[in-house]
């Protein structure tokens, strides 16, 4: 089981320099849960992920991990507590999965000590988790584009952080894919009581597989809570300018929204 | 219309002093009257008469070479719709000069009249194998491609003359002198067989210009406007060749001038290929000449040749485009 | 589970296997061509005499060229391939791309430069020369990264920046090459593309001394450099010092290649050809500095050979690399641009 953290922002504001894209966000991570960030396109769901994962300098505000500023911990001890998959890593010509796989464990490794047979379990059981054992010797550039996205995961996994953030991890996949993979994600968060934080484009899929959604407009934090509470057609109708009508998921008995255009009016609809 | 003429003025008035100083300046300065005596009174035989009859030639020379470079970028910088298009950048020039020194070296080719046609021929060679191998791919033919296939290429051919002129301490010395560009080797001789080149140059501008025009917006619209694209890319491409080979067989390689006279018109009066062809060849003539002064006042007594102070102009101006080129890997 | 241990484990010491097996063999190929190096010359002299020279054996004849003429050549060809091969895989491994290497992007040119000016216009010493050299390579690499970073970054911009640099550079070197009175045939050569003729052993001292410090350092950062391939953020989310890595790799590598230009003039083509050469062989497991750095050494050596004594004119080691190299670079822009990769 995964440790717990208490990991929090406050009156964080992030950007470049003379425009702010987060601007005053507080809000603590649920331990052991699935969070998703939900907003429209340039709303900052990105900047605030990266910013949460270290990866751009605040502006104002500060971030916590266990009450210690994550500014003061050091690179590699923060990397074994929180992993991040960026949106478009770039894979290097002609590697392989399993190599892949293995640059995750770059944290646990220190100069003088090699690689241990506790490094290959991990990567073993990474491979496990986002069933890529099949293809482990195969070069990346052979792989399809879902088959991709769960070898950087694995990879991510390889880290054994107790927290992991992921931006986007389902663009461009064909929706088939995207369910496989946020299934897999759902696993590991049962499995082991890994916090999950992740950005995702579709509010359906993330009502359905949070348990906690932040929703996001022009960088300030709108709406928090589980799904059921966060999903109105108000907000939707805040953050997207969309008008719609939410209903319940049939399958997940979690809220879905139906949008409503010019030619799909609700009364037409009858 | 008026910014044309204001400039084309500008231009001309630069052409005349560019004249005047390539005239006057120099190691030695000249004195008004001396240089009038030399240019009338063609008995003389005074050293200033000899001075200002060799800088005559020099700066007529200088003109040429300059005018038929800024043609020849032009033309190369629309065929390939790639800014920094130039015959020192995609490797032409060492085409040139590796069938110069295998020429000298293997056909004991002695006669300016002959290296015209070998360079010339290895200038096309070249060019043709670096846009060749530039233009695979998806996105046809981009700045950097280019330039890395032009960069290449030169360097497989500069081992090539390497090898060539180690064994034969001769073909070293003729071509150590050759190799920088210069245009002090300039002589009435040269000028005659430069003249023709020049003129159908000159010819091929007129008349593809608009055709060029039209190939600015891209094949598909340029055959629905009724051009015939690959005739038109041929000729333009040859033209522009033609010319730089011409150049650098007689001046021997000299850099960036092709980069710079169509940038600079294009900067002051916009795209248009009928204007900026003619005046692309007549600030051309105006940099190169005025850089040949420079070399020669820096390098006193001595000089400067003139192919290292077109680098060194050249080189800032390429980076400049460079940083303005948009570039699609991330 | 233990299926998946064993085959991962099994996939990991094949690697293992390769990259330890083939750097042992590229380093047997160095101490052959070193052998080589020291038999071969004007006379011909057997394994036997060549060992009880080394060994401090007076052998009339052998001993002076062996010690001094052929074992100061065999040191610096040894030492400058090991410095551009491992410094080109360097650059090529953190920027992502083969064309980024010191030889394309001005770097050699910038320590040539700096070298040909302080020997033309100071006569200065060899120390100073090396000195120079390595201000002219930092000063370059800070020049092109400084105006690559000013437009919006791309290695490619990068690149094209470098090459207008080197024009620069390359007007330079002609330049001081023709107001200088000492240049006679060789000595130019050298300066245009590289040649072990004429090393001393009392000039070389600055090219080991710089091998020797920094590959170490080079190695404890390798581990990064193969993390920071996977990009920046990535990298950083794995807990790579981001900067301070790439700050050292960069210094250390124009470090080791600025003395190497110094030493021996940019050999064509070297620093570019290694790494990828390595990656082939030894696989792309693990950091190829050892291995590229052997490579290197190989073909400086190798060519250095066959310019020596293949024809019946003797050509500097750089023109049989600028030969050899050149049309693999070309091989690689057209495997790149129908990749769609540029």
């Amino acid at each position: 089981m995964k440790r717990t953290h208490v990991y929090e922002a406050t009156h964080l504001a992030a950007g470049y320099e003379n425009q702010m894209i987060i601007e005053d966000v507080s809000l603590t991570i649920p331990s052991h849960q699935i969070s998703i960030i939900i907003g429209a396109n340039g709303c900052g769901k990105s900047t605030l992920l990266k910013t949460m994962a270290r990866l751009i300098k605040p502006l104002a505000g500060q971030i916590t991990l266990n009450g210690t500023p994550i500014q003061k911990i050091p690179p590699k001890p923060f990397a074994k507590i929180l992993g991040l998959l960026p949106q478009s890593p770039i894979v290097p010509e002609g590697i392989t999965v399993v190599d892949l796989i293995g640059r995750g464990r770059f944290p646990h490794h220190t100069f003088w000590k090699g690689w241990t047979t506790e490094d290959d379990e991990a990567v073993a059981e990474a491979m496990e988790i986002m069933g890529v054992t099949e293809f482990a010797h195969r070069s990346i550039d052979e792989l399809s584009g879902g088959q991709r996205q769960r070898v950087w995961i694995a990879m991510a996994l390889a880290q054994q952080t107790d927290i992991l953030f992921l931006d986007e991890p389902t663009t461009y996949l064909d929706i088939t894919y995207q369910i496989e993979i946020l299934d897999r994600l759902t696993d590991l968060n049962k499995k082991y009581g890994t916090t999950i934080v992740m950005v995702l484009h579709d509010i359906n899929l993330s009502a359905r597989y949070a348990d906690h959604l932040f929703a996001l407009h022009k960088g300030k934090l709108v709406a928090e809570g589980a799904p059921s509470e966060v999903i109105t057609s108000s907000l939707i109708q805040q953050i997207f300018d969309l008008q719609c009508i939410v209903v319940e998921d049939p399958i997940a008995k979690s809220p879905a929204i139906v949008p409503i255009g010019k030619y799909h009016q609700v009364d037409s609809a009858r | 219309m008026y910014l044309f003429f204001g400039v084309f003025a500008l231009l001309l008035v630069l052409f005349g002093l560019s004249i005047v100083t390539s005239i006057f300046l120099g190691a030695r300065t000249m004195e008004w009257t001396d240089v009038w005596n030399s240019l009338w009174h063609a008995d003389s035989t005074s050293l200033e008469a000899s001075i200002v009859q060799h800088r005559v030639t020099r700066t007529l020379f200088s003109l040429m070479c300059g005018a038929a470079l800024g043609i020849s970028g032009a033309f190369m910088q629309s065929v390939t719709r790639n800014p920094i298009a130039d015959p020192s950048i995609l490797g032409v020039n060492t085409g040139a000069a590796l069938f110069v020194v295998a020429g000298i070296a293997f056909f004991h080719i002695q006669s300016a009249e002959q290296f015209i046609w070998l360079a010339i021929a290895g200038a096309i060679l070249s060019a043709l194998f670096v846009f060749g191998i530039g233009s695979m791919g998806s996105g046809g033919a981009t700045p950097l491609k280019l330039v890395l296939a032009g960069a290449a290429t030169s360097a497989i051919l500069s081992s090539l003359v390497v090898a060539i002129m180690i064994p034969r301490t001769n073909v070293m010395d003729q071509f150590r002198f050759w190799q920088v560009g210069s245009v002090g080797v300039g002589s009435w001789e040269s000028i005659r067989l430069f003249l023709p080149f020049l003129i159908v140059g000159i010819l091929i501008a007129f008349l593809v210009a608009p055709a060029l025009n039209a190939l600015a917006l891209g094949d598909d619209v340029a055959t629905s406007l009724g051009v015939r694209v690959g005739t038109v890319r041929f000729v333009a491409a040859l033209g522009g060749v033609l010319l730089c080979g011409v150049t650098t067989a007689l001046a021997g390689p000299i850099g960036f001038i092709g980069l710079l006279a169509p940038h600079l018109i294009r900067l002051l009066l916009g795209s248009d290929l009928r204007y900026v062809i003619p005046l692309s060849a007549l600030s051309g003539a105006i940099i190169l000449t005025l850089s040949d002064v420079i070399g020669r006042i820096i390098g006193s007594p001595s000089e400067l040749e003139v192919g290292i102070v077109t680098a060194f102009v050249g080189a800032p101006i390429l980076i400049l485009i460079t940083m303005k080129v948009k570039m699609r890997d991330g | 589970m233990n299926k998946t241990m064993n085959f991962i484990v099994d996939l990991r010491m094949r690697h293992r296997k390769q990259f330890l097996s083939m750097t042992f063999i590229l380093s047997l190929i160095v101490c052959m061509l070193s052998v080589a190096m020291l038999m071969i010359g004007n006379t011909i002299y057997p394994v036997s005499d060549v060992v009880r020279v080394l060994m401090g054996e007076d052998i009339k004849g052998a001993t002076f060229a062996i010690e001094t003429i052929r074992l100061p050549r065999l040191f610096a060809g040894l030492f400058a391939g090991f410095a551009f091969g491992a410094g080109g895989y360097v650059f090529q491994t953190m920027l992502r791309n083969p064309l980024a290497n010191p030889n394309v992007i001005g770097i050699t040119a910038g320590s040539s430069a700096a070298a040909v000016f302080c020997i033309i216009v100071w006569q200065a010493s060899n120390t100073v020369v090396s000195i120079a050299s390595i201000v002219g390579g930092l000063a370059t690499v800070l020049l092109i990264f400084g105006l690559a970073k000013g437009a919006s970054f791309s290695i490619g911009r990068l690149i094209l920046i470098g090459i207008g640099i080197q024009a620069m550079l390359s007007a330079v070197i002609s330049y001081l090459m023709l107001i200088g009175n000492t240049h006679d045939i060789p000595t130019a050569m050298r300066w245009i593309s590289g040649s072990l003729n004429g090393a001393k052993m009392s000039n070389l001292s600055p090219l080991l001394f710089t091998v020797i410090l920094f590959v170490p350092i080079m190695m404890y950062f390798g581990k990064g450099l193969k993390i920071l391939e996977l990009g920046e953020q990535a990298a950083l989310s794995l807990g790579v010092h981001t900067n301070r890595t790439r700050l050292v790799l960069i210094v250390s590598a124009v470090m080791m290649i600025a003395v190497a230009t110094a030493t021996t003039g940019p050999i064509a083509f070297v620093a570019f050809l290694s790494g990828p050469i390595a990656n082939r062989f030894v696989g792309t497991s693990y950091s190829n500095i050892i291995p590229s750095g052997l490579v290197g050494a190989i073909l400086v050596l190798g060519a250095d050979l066959i310019g020596q004594y293949a024809f019946a004119v003797r050509y500097p080691v750089g023109v049989i690399t600028g030969i050899v190299g050149a049309p693999y670079l070309i091989y690689l822009l057209i495997r790149i641009n129908r990749k769609g990769k540029l």
